[in-house]
This record gives C-alpha cells, structure tokens and sequence, in this order.
C-alpha cells in the first residue's frame, strides 16, 4: 500500500531517495526562510535575557514607530481603496463594454505590472516635486501660478503613484472572473426584466466581489510593506511606514543594539499583518468563490456606451498616457539632460550620461554587473529547489510533509524588508557564518523573497502531471529516478522556465532587499538608482533608471514572444 | 391564429449565416421545439426571439406587439419583452436565496410586497421548492437548480417561455421527470413555449411541433408523428431516429443497387424511376423473408438487449436491421433475404 504512496516514488524503503528529497526541502525551507523569520520574532520579544512583551509594546508606542504604523496603515488603506476602484472599472470596461481598441487598452493596463515603482516614483518627483517639479515649474513660471499645483511629497502623492503601479493586481483578477463568468446569469436578469444597471449592481459586481477582495487584499499587503514610493518620495516630508522606518533606523545606526529591536518589532507587525491579510484571503476564495464558472458560452453582453464611447476611449488613452507614457519619458528625457533643471531642448540633451553609465562609471557598470548575476543566480537555484519542494508538497504523501507545506507558505507572506532584516541577523556572524557586506547576503536574501514564487509556479506545473502518468513509467520498467528525469521533468519544465523568469526579470529591479544589505561594491541597479538620486546625481540617476527600463521591458518581451510559440506550438 | 411570428428573419456572423430567411407562425399555447444539430442556428433564432441578438433581416412580432424589426430599425431590448427563459446551464444566482432567485424579477417591476410574496410562493409550490426557499441555490441538485430557474421564469406568469437546452445538463432519469413537469406547468398556465434541444426525443415527446433546421436552413415543420414518419428529406430522416439509405439505380422498370448490381424488390415512385435515387428506411422496418427479396450477406451480429442488432452487406453497400430480442435470423457469414416496409425515396446526392 506503502509503495503507491508517493505517487510511484519510493525507493526499496527505509530512508530512500524519498527521505532525502523531503530532508533537502525542510532543510532548504528553514534555512532560507524559517530561521530569519525566527530570528526576528526572537529579537523582536526576547529582550533583557526573557520573554518581554512590555517591551515591545514600549517600542511601538514610540512616536517615530507609532506613527509609522499608522502611516503603513493609511497609505495601504488609500492605495486599496483607490485601486481597486480604477482596477474595477477598467476591467469592466474592457470585458462587459463595447469601448474601441479593448484588447490593446487590456495590455496596455497591464504594463504597470512589469514597471518598478520607485523608477515611476522617481519620475513622478521630477514632474510634482513643489519646487523641482516640470509640471510645477511650468504653471508657476509659463502660467504664472503663485504656488506649485501639486506636491507629490504628501500622503495624496504617495498613494496616487502606488495607485498606478499596484491596480493591475485587481484589474487582473476581475478581467478573469468577468471573462469566465457565465454569460447567462446576467442574462438571465436581462430577461427577468432588469436594466443594465441593476444588473451591473445586483448580479454582476456580487458574483465578482471574491475577486475584487482578493485583489484589494493582494494590494493591501503589498503596499503595507511597500519600500520604494514611500522612500522615494515620503523622506522629504518626513513620511515614513514600516519598511522606511526599519531601513532608516539600521542605516542610520549602522545596526545598533536599539535600532535593531525597533526594526525587528515593525517587523514582527508586518509579518503578523500579511499573515491575518493572506489567511483572510484564503478564506474569501474557498468560501466565497461561487461557481461562475461558464460550461456553453456565447460572448458575453456587451454594453453598449453609445454617446460614451469616445469620451470614456479618450479617457482611457489619457489615463494610459498620464501614468505610463509620460513619466517613461521623463526618465528617459532627464537621464539625457546635462544638469537636472534644465528645460528639454535639443542643445541640452546628449547620450553622454548613457555613455558614461555603462562604460566609464564603476559605480553603476559594477551595479549592472550585480544585478544580472544576482538575477540570474537566484533564478537558477530557486528555480531548482522550488521544483523540489513543490515536488513532495504536490505528489509525495509522506509524514513531515504538513510541516513543509506551512514551511511553503510562509515565503508568501514575509515581506522584503522583513526577509532582509531576518537574513542580516542570521548571516553576520553571529551564528558562525558572517556573509555580510558580500554579495552572498543578497543571493541569500533574493533566494528567500523569490521561493514563493518558484513555489507557485512549480506547484501549478506539478498538478498537471497526474501520478498514473509517472505510476505507467514505473510499471514500464522505468527505476525512479528514470521516472523523474524522463516523464515528469520533460513536463514540468515550462513551469521551471516560467519560475526562472518570474525571478530573473523582478530581481533586475529589486530594491526593498538590495537596499538594506548593500555593501560600497555590492550595489545592485535598484540600489545604485535610489542612492545616486538621495546623492542628488539626478540625471545619472534618471539615466540608469532608463537602462534599467529598457532591460526589464526586452526581457520580458522576450518572454512574451516565447511563452506566445510555447503555447501556440502545443496547439 | 399565429401568437408569435417570425418573418425573413435572418442572422449573419461575418460570412457565416447562422438563420437564413427563417419564417414561423406559432399559435398561443403551443409547445413548439427548436431541433437540429449543434450550429444549426436553433439556439441564435431562441435569442433574437428573446432579444439578445440582433436581426440582420426580418421582423419579429408576438401577438400585436413588434419585438425586432431591420426594416423600421426597431428592438425592443429583452428586459422590456416579458417572456420567462431557463438556460442550459440553470443559471440561477449563486449569491441570492432560492425565494430572492424567483423574488428577482417582480422586484425589479417594482411589485407591491403582499403581491410579490403570493407570486413567489406560488411560483415556488408549483415546482415543489417551497420548504427550499430559504436554501442558497448552490445547495440544491441540478435538478433542484432547474426548478429554481423555472420558477424564476414563472413568476411573472409570462406568456411566452423560452426554454434553451433546459433539460440537457441533467442526469437522464430527471430529465424525463422535468419534461413531464413542464409539461404539467404548460397546461396549467396555457403559455406558449419555445424549446430548443438537440435531443429527437425530448422534442417528440413535448412538441405539438417541431421544426428542424440544419446550418441555418429550416427544412421542415411538422408534427413530430409527420416528422418522424415523412421527413422532408434525407437530411431530416437521418436525424430522427436510426436510419439506413441505400443508393440504387432504375431504368423505369428494372431496379438495381448501386455498386454490386443486387435486384431490388421495390420499385420508386415515377418521378425517381429513370436514374439514381435513395431508398431510406428504419432498421426496425426491414423484414427477413424466405426465398424472395433483396440479398444480403450478415456481416455482424450483436445482442443488445431488448434487440438484435444486424449489419448486412448489400454489395459494396451496408444495411442494419433491428429486430426483437425473441426474433429468430440468419447468423454471421449466411446470406439472407431481405423485404422493405413502407421504405421512403429520396432524390440521389
């Protein structure tokens, strides 16, 4: 009975190759990932040589912290809000409306996705920052306005630039659920007598609110342990949330005893917050989830917006050029200026910034040179070990699996400042092994942040591969590992190359993590962006970003095209 | 006395005509069935019917209503037409009760509470869910869901039901129990209904008449006895019920099969005598003789049960006969003697 046990994976019994792929994957999972989260939770309430929750409560109530917390707080709860209100609409309008152009507006809303934030922040600042500004500049001295019209320094700044870089997390699940969802329950209101607007009201928005939450929360969570925006543009102002509070107070002190409990306590706060966040999550799919889910299907109804078309089309093209086209092209204008400040003529603009970025600075080709490595070090062995882990968490029925499973879980929902903060108290030699101010912490670190989603994509594979495939190997004489390598290998290695770049192309942008374990030659690109942009070397800055931007857009056009004949080859 | 007519109409998707010059008269009351295969344009005449696809000609019209119309570029959207509709997949809400499912369309017409909660009781009696109606509809069976949907559409006790495949997602025992239930409903409200299915028997047995359509042509309309005893053509004989077709070729008095040359025992009607034609006939209405008919050789023969089922190879061509478990024939490998009854003669492709 034993033996059907691991779905046609098990050795001759006793400790078999069986026992050590789970070893491996426990082992794996503690160290990256249980042991820094550990180690936090330690420090965070093991103070004076006891437990102590008085003390940690002493921290928190700290003006400074306090008010991080509550900025954390009010900056997730604008970003949600106003998120998934535009994610909603846009998803509604680009799957239940006959607006022109609708599948180019739908890749186009996507875009966000693959921008980093604080390189959007970034742009942002140069067009609103109150003095600095383009856009300030232009109404204070072209239309001869007092003050400037906007300061992007402020609460509304901050979330109005996360707003358009988080909302395609709901505009993604919503376009899903209203493409899945079967045509004939709003039909069926439409002939029962409803107009389009009851039906939008009392059929349509119900049956997708599980996907509306859940994207709200996906974007909650996010922002909450956001880094990049707030640190970009909040410094000024003197706003900080969690994950700048715990970059400021480590950076700051260079890790003293104090400043290392207050980053531990905030984090301890984001941990337990992502936790309630994604087991709430969990809890709306499984429960709420109805099944929508269409078996015949005709193409939807289509509204039609008749005298709204072209007014909400026009929107729609000005909201797309707003917030992707103009502040890519503020990046890429800055980084060609000679001195920030200076109007966009062509006199004033050159490639000599690019020229020197990538082939005379050491500071930003070192960074380049990081982070390809880094990405692609990460990508590889996270790729391999997730597949492993996913591997005996989707197919083996062994004892200890419960134990990887909550292991497997828990990449989900630490946050980067989090994994950062846990891998500087693991690895600095406190515990024997000092990686710290190597290159070999970030690996680390990134190994740790981007399991989750090796994770998810190796799991998605694996469910594919149905045990009576590898069990038919088995019974034609294939030994295990024969199994492993020619059947369930060959299949799942589309998920193996989906996880690679799911990792490979984010870490080229990574900040949250870089930031805090960065050493003077260990710059990543995020790292060296932000820190040339604190030092005031705007157009350098701006001129990386650029490089950056084209890296990340090739590659994932690249991957684009060759997920596209991956797909269209199988039929 | 036609309630609901349709006139030339006709629906295009791109160069794929879907209903092509459809024109019906359906009288009030009647049980009337869409049949035909998949993609023959049944289900896209139902939802011009019920206004949820647009006409590329013609007009539609119930009682002295207009409901469609290309020509005066009319169209009433299907929210104001008042007709009850049940869809294949039951599409009841899964977030509303079972009483908020029937409630809903008597909510939006903005009906007075006493009179809503009396409609919605009955409409819910009379499908056996009253002790269901606080139940979410995600608990029920299919069949369970179905009733829901029924009731739904009986609730503003329409005159026109519009019933999409309504029986074809459940299990086979119930389907046969809803008919009867539907039919039951229709007696006692006297609406007319419009049912579409690609199921020969389901039709038959609810329809006062069929229509069957093939890619978008009607090729008869009939009652379901006519349809099935005197199909229009080869098309309409092929698709009710199990058929045989056997190509032949006449001189005007001599009358042979086609490909082997075997002489027939049956002549076709004068018109087809000169020339190739097709003999049709039921494999349940082919008869063994002794000595005399059409020879044939048993290629195959099964048991299945309440009959036997026997492939004969006429020549090159293929016959099958059924005939009752108790019957006795020739085995495999004999040759036999075959007799048509009442065989029907179609023009040759």
């Amino acid at each position: 009975m034993s033996a059907r046990g691991a779905g046609g994976l098990r050795g001759g019994g006793g400790f078999g190759a069986a026992g050590v792929i789970l070893t491996l994957s426990i082992g794996i999972l503690i160290i990256v990932v249980a042991v820094p989260v550990l180690l936090i939770f330690f420090n965070a309430f093991w103070a004076d040589g006891s437990f102590n929750v008085r003390d940690v409560i002493r921290v928190l109530r700290e003006p400074d912290t306090y008010q991080a917390l509550l900025n954390s707080l009010l900056i997730a709860c604008g970003t949600t809000t106003g998120s998934t209100i535009i994610g909603t609409f846009f998803a509604w309008l680009v799957t239940r409306t006959d607006l022109p152009f609708k599948r180019f507006m739908k890749g186009m809303f996507l875009v966000p996705f693959m921008l980093p934030s604080f390189i959007g922040a970034l742009a942002w600042k140069m067009l609103f920052s109150p003095r600095a500004g383009y856009i300030n500049r232009f109404f204070m001295d072209t239309l001869g306005f007092e003050n400037p019209i906007f300061n992007i320094y402020s609460y509304a700044g901050i979330i109005a630039v996360e707003c358009m870089y988080l909302f395609p997390f709901v505009f993604i699940q919503v376009c899903g659920a209203l493409e899945r969802m079967d045509p004939t329950l709003e039909e069926s209101a439409r002939i029962s007598g409803a107009g389009l607007f009851t039906i939008t009201t009392r059929i349509t928005i119900p049956l997708v609110l599980p996907s509306i939450l859940s994207g709200a929360l996906l974007i909650m969570l996010y922002s909450m342990a956001h880094f990049g925006t707030v640190a970009v543009l909040g410094i000024e102002n003197g706003i900080f949330n969690i994950p700048t509070l715990i970059y400021e107070r480590i950076h700051q002190s260079a890790g003293s005893f104090a400043s290392i409990r207050t980053g531990t306590v905030l984090a301890s706060v984001l941990v337990v917050s992502a936790a309630c966040i994604i087991w709430l999550q969990n809890r709306i799919l499984t429960r709420g989830r109805y099944q929508i889910i269409a078996g015949k299907s005709f193409r939807p109804m289509e509204l039609k917006l008749r005298g709204l078309r072209l007014p909400l089309l026009f929107f729609c093209v000005a909201y797309i050029c707003f917030t992707i086209v103009l502040p890519t092209v503020v990046i890429f204008l800055v980084g060609g200026l000679k001195t920030y400040g200076l109007p966009f003529t062509l006199e004033n603009l050159s490639l000599a910034n690019y020229k020197f970025i990538l082939f005379e600075h050491k500071l930003t080709r070192d960074a380049i040179f990081n982070s390809v490595s880094l990405g692609l070090g990460a990508a590889l062995i996270t790729m391999f070990a997730g597949v492993m882990i996913s591997y005996v968490i989707v197919k083996m029925k062994t004892r200890g699996k419960g134990i990887l499973e909550f292991l497997g879980m828990l990449p989900f929902s630490v946050p980067g400042s989090v994994i950062a903060l846990g891998v500087i108290l693991a690895w600095s030699g406190k515990y024997g092994i000092n990686l710290y101010n190597t290159v070999w912490i970030i690996l680390v670190a990134y190994i740790a942040r981007y399991m989750a989603f090796s994770l998810k994509a190796n799991s998605a594979a694996l469910e594919q591969v149905h045990d009576s495939l590898v069990e038919a190997a088995r019974a034609s004489g294939a030994s295990m590992w024969q199994a492993l390598r020619d059947i369930v290998l060959p299949l799942v290695r589309p998920g193996m190359l989906a996880a690679f770049f799911l990792i490979f192309l984010p870490s080229l942008r990574e900040l949250t993590v870089s930031i805090m374990l960065y050493a003077p030659t260990t710059r990543t690109i995020g790292v060296a962006i932000y820190t040339l942009n604190e030092d005031g070397e705007t157009v350098i800055s701006a001129a990386l970003a650029g490089v950056a931007l084209i890296l990340i857009i090739s590659g994932q056009t690249l991957i684009n095209r060759f997920t596209e004949s991956a797909s269209s080859g199988k039929g | 006395m036609s309630y609901i007519r349709l006139e030339d109409v006709t629906r295009r998707f791109g160069a794929i005509t879907a209903v092509d010059r459809l024109n019906l008269s359906i009288s009030r009351g009647e049980c009337f069935s869409l049949l035909g295969p998949s993609g023959c344009g049944k289900t896209t005449t139902l939802r011009m019917l019920a206004g949820f696809e647009d006409l590329d000609e013609g007009e539609i019209h119930v009682g002295d209503r207009l409901l469609s119309s290309k020509k005066s570029g009319y169209y009433l959207p299907p929210e104001k037409r008042d007709f009850g509709m049940v869809f294949q997949a039951f599409a009841v809400w899964p977030h509303l009760s079972v009483y908020e499912n029937v409630a809903f369309p008597l909510r939006v017409r903005k009906t007075p509470a006493a009179e809503l909660d009396k409609r919605v009781r009955e409409a819910l009696s009379h499908t056996n869910l009253t002790d269901a109606a606080k139940a979410s509809p995600a608990d029920l069976s299919g069949g369970g869901k179905q009733r829901v949907a029924l009731a739904r559409a009986l609730a503003i006790n329409p005159d026109v039901m519009l019933l999409d495949e309504p029986l074809s997602s459940l299990d086979p025992h119930l389907r046969e129990e809803m008919r009867f239930e539907i039919k039951d409903l229709q007696r006692r409200f006297g609406f007319s209904i419009i049912y579409v299915t690609h199921d020969q028997s389901e039709a038959m047995a609810l329809s006062d008449r069929v229509l069957v359509m093939r890619l978008g042509v009607a090729q008869q309309v009939d009652t379901p006895v006519n349809v099935y005893t005197r199909p229009a053509n080869k098309f309409v004989f092929s698709f009710i019920g199990l058929s045989n077709f056997l190509d032949v070729e006449g001189d005007g008095t001599n009358f042979k099969t086609s490909r082997g040359g075997l002489p027939l025992p049956c002549a076709p009607p004068p018109e087809l005598a000169n020339g190739p034609s097709c003999l049709a006939c039921r494999p349940s209405e082919v008869e063994f003789t002794g000595e005399e008919g059409l020879t044939g050789v048993v290629a195959r023969k099964s048991f299945l049960g309440e009959s036997i089922d026997y492939r004969i190879s006429i020549g090159e061509q293929s016959l099958r006969v059924q005939k009752g478990r108790r019957s006795t024939g020739p085995e495999p490998g004999e040759t036999c003697r075959l007799r048509f009854i009442r065989p029907l003669w179609y023009p040759a492709d």
